[in-house]
């Protein structure tokens, strides 16, 4: 069974002119436990809000999402919530550390809304996490202290702190340079893998997309896979003006973590330098235009 | 448990990070929770300070006053005194009153060693203490037995003491009363002057008093009254009762019974009491109003950080109650901080001055008053955390984390 699974999910919002704005359309998308996956896509295409409804933080308008197999519209608003905080670890581009708490303060934040072991030794087990992401000797330092790679690995530690099954990564490495978000990435790939988390993240960067066992494209509120190599570099938008109209179709299956990893049979992405193609993926799912967004629906 | 020992422990840290805000928010409420706290104990203490002194002066509720004197029509004069005495037995005893009376203000030629002096005796049954929570300082007061002593007792004030020589009353102080008939008097009890510079005062058994009481002193002080301490319940109906029996019995006198205690002002005690309340309770919600006003503010500017928290699994319903436990929290510890406050301050209040005399049993602070202010003060907290908090929870989520 897996760990998610979406059907043909939706998700539209009323205009003040009454109008529906579809933000996303028929998006299947399953994750097993302990598998990376990453989308793609432009400002807009909607990644955020599939995120935040992968992570509880919004419903579908249509379609079904279900986690460990149970339909989450069964659950109440109060179970949800729970769900949100023991499954899910959010990382978010901007960090959202809370200000004016230190680095134990923020990573002993979530464990407030956990029972038992977690709330009670929630000191120790902040600190031993701020430990495995190399931040054992800033404890106590606040985050405008801290460079952008500490506060996103203080934010790593705080979304990884309560063991999640699931760790949804809204553009990690958005706020920073491509050496620190190379290290903030290694560590948040190793850091999910040491707890078998299902690390699903969104992002305009090929590299970032590239370390997932399947990638997705998110374009006009459409989900398909595509395939890009570890080879991959450069924006997305660079990619897309080099070749054309869109990505090379993937499998949105097979990597090194994913399910498939060393499957002969999948089919293999292609990588940077493959002058034919070059990391470019067609959507499977076909164009549906190209009317224009009153907005970020992201 | 852990909800809500996390949701407090969220909402001190909370008000840890923003001390500087929460404490400029909280000084209005911690003055009012003072104020309420101060203004209640006050009244407490006053009004406690007041019964003793009132039980003291007038009986404890309810005490009956009775009294006959002559109308002077026909040619009334006044009853001799063992008439009074008669009669006053007969209505102790017809109305089994448990404790009674007589008073009888006399005054009286005493020999200190710097002369004769005029002292004003108060002739008091031995009942007359407990009716009127009187307690000597030192020595003690009469007793059955003093009824035969051939040396009345006296009960004195400081002043007498010490026109006496400041001799103590262990000694067994003795003193002359009397012009040509004297009697040698023995001081077994004092008492605190009532105010400073107090003249010489002495209490005695209205049946020894006679020894030097004379129809000419009673003439100038009046005939003898009775004191009877009665169930509040019944006292209506046996003023009636009683001043119809009194004058039935003495003739040519005008009865009059009348209830002197300080609860039959109660009334006017109740007035000021919705007065002072009123004041604080106007107090309290100024204060609480300056709380909400921040705490609204602070709920918008705080957006995010809820929906960070939603994120970390908190339901609307723990944001909600996180919300408003930090506004209870904030204002629990400014109602710890205002009570503090009135209760070092009100210790501090000379009572004595206040009140003009002395005060025998100095009232502690009295407990409802802190159990009002720190009420007060959770109760504010929780009314003015309730809109911030329904703000609070009205935010999406979504749109929170991208604030």
């Amino acid at each position: 069974m897996s760990l998610l699974e979406l059907s043909g999910v939706a998700r539209s919002v009323l205009l003040p002119d009454d109008r529906e704005l579809e933000i996303l359309r028929g998006i299947d998308l399953t994750v097993a436990a302990g598998e990376h996956v990453s989308i793609v896509g432009r400002s807009g295409t909607g990644k955020s809000t599939l995120l935040n409804i992968l992570g509880l933080l919004d419903t579908p308008t249509a379609g079904e999402y279900l986690l460990d197999g149970v339909p989450i519209g069964r659950l109440s608003g109060r179970a949800r919530a729970r769900r949100r905080g023991t499954d899910f670890g959010f990382v978010f581009q901007q960090f959202n550390l809370l200000q004016g708490r230190t680095a134990l303060e923020n990573v002993v934040a979530p464990l407030l809304y956990a029972r038992g072991r977690q709330f009670w030794q929630r000191r120790t087990l902040a600190a031993e996490m701020l430990e495995r992401v190399g931040l054992g000797d800033r404890l106590d330092t606040r985050p405008e202290k801290l460079s952008g790679g500490e506060q996103q690995r203080v934010a790593i530690a705080r979304a990884l702190v309560r063991v999640p099954r699931v760790i949804l990564a809204d553009e990690p490495t958005g706020a920073l340079d491509v050496d620190t978000g190379s290290e903030v990435m290694d560590l948040l790939d190793t850091i999910a893998r040491e707890n078998g988390s299902a690390l699903i993240a969104i992002t305009h960067d090929l590299a970032v997309a590239s370390r997932a066992a399947r990638q997705f494209r998110l374009a006009d509120g459409v989900l398909a896979p595509i395939a890009i190599s570890a080879r991959s570099a450069g924006s997305l938008a660079a990619l897309e003006a080099t070749s054309g109209d869109g990505l090379m179709p993937g499998t949105g299956g097979a990597g090194p973590y994913g399910p498939g990893a060393h499957d002969d049979t999948a089919p293999h992405a292609l990588e940077a330098g493959d002058d034919q193609a070059e990391h470019v993926a067609r959507p499977l799912v076909a164009s549906h235009g190209s009317s224009p967004r009153t907005g970020d629906a992201a | 448990m852990t909800g809500v020992v996390g949701a407090v422990l969220e909402a001190w840290d909370e008000l840890r990070v923003h001390k500087v805000r929460v404490l400029l928010a909280l000084v209005g409420v911690a003055v009012a929770v003072c104020a309420i706290t101060a203004i209640s104990a006050a009244g407490e203490m006053l009004r406690q300070v007041s019964a003793e002194q009132n039980d003291r002066w007038n009986g404890r509720a309810a005490t009956l006053q009775v009294s006959a004197w002559p109308t002077g029509e026909g040619g009334s004069v006044m009853p001799a005194p063992e008439e009074y005495e008669r009669v006053f037995d007969e209505v102790v005893e017809r109305y089994d009153v448990s404790y009674s009376s007589m008073l009888r203000n006399a005054p009286a030629p005493v020999r200190f060693p710097d002369g004769t002096r005029e002292v004003y005796t108060t002739g008091v049954d031995v009942d007359w203490a407990t009716m009127h929570r009187f307690e000597v300082a030192s020595g003690r007061w009469f007793v059955d037995g003093d009824e035969d002593r051939l040396a009345p007792a006296l009960v004195v004030n400081e002043a007498f003491l010490d026109a006496l020589g400041g001799v103590p009353v262990a000694e067994h102080p003795t003193v002359t009363i009397g012009g040509d008939n004297p009697v040698v008097a023995t001081v077994v009890g004092a008492f605190p002057n009532d105010w400073p510079d107090a003249e010489p005062q002495a209490y005695v058994l209205v049946s020894a008093q006679s020894a030097w009481v004379t129809p000419e002193s009673l003439e100038m002080t009046g005939p003898p009254t009775l004191e009877l301490w009665v169930p509040d319940a019944l006292a209506e109906d046996l003023v009636a009762a009683i001043q119809r029996d009194v004058a039935g019995a003495l003739s040519g006198v005008e009865a009059n019974v009348y209830r002197s205690d300080a609860a039959s002002y109660s009334v006017v005690d109740g007035a000021i009491r919705w007065v002072v309340l009123g004041v604080s309770v106007i107090a309290l919600l100024l204060g609480g109003l300056g709380l909400v006003n921040i705490a609204l503010v602070t709920v918008r500017y705080r957006i995010r950080e809820i929906g960070i928290r939603r994120s970390f699994g908190a339901s609307s319903g723990r944001i909600f109650f996180s919300v408003m436990m930090e506004s209870v929290v904030a204002t629990t510890v400014a109602g710890v901080l205002g009570v503090t406050v009135a209760v070092v301050a009100l210790h501090n209040v000379p009572l004595d001055a206040l009140m003009g005399s002395a005060v025998q049993d100095a009232p502690g602070f009295p407990f409802s008053a802190a159990v009002t202010g720190m009420l007060a003060a959770v109760g504010i907290g929780a009314l003015a955390g309730l809109l911030p908090a329904l703000v609070a929870v009205r935010v999406k989520v979504i749109d929170a984390i991208r604030y």
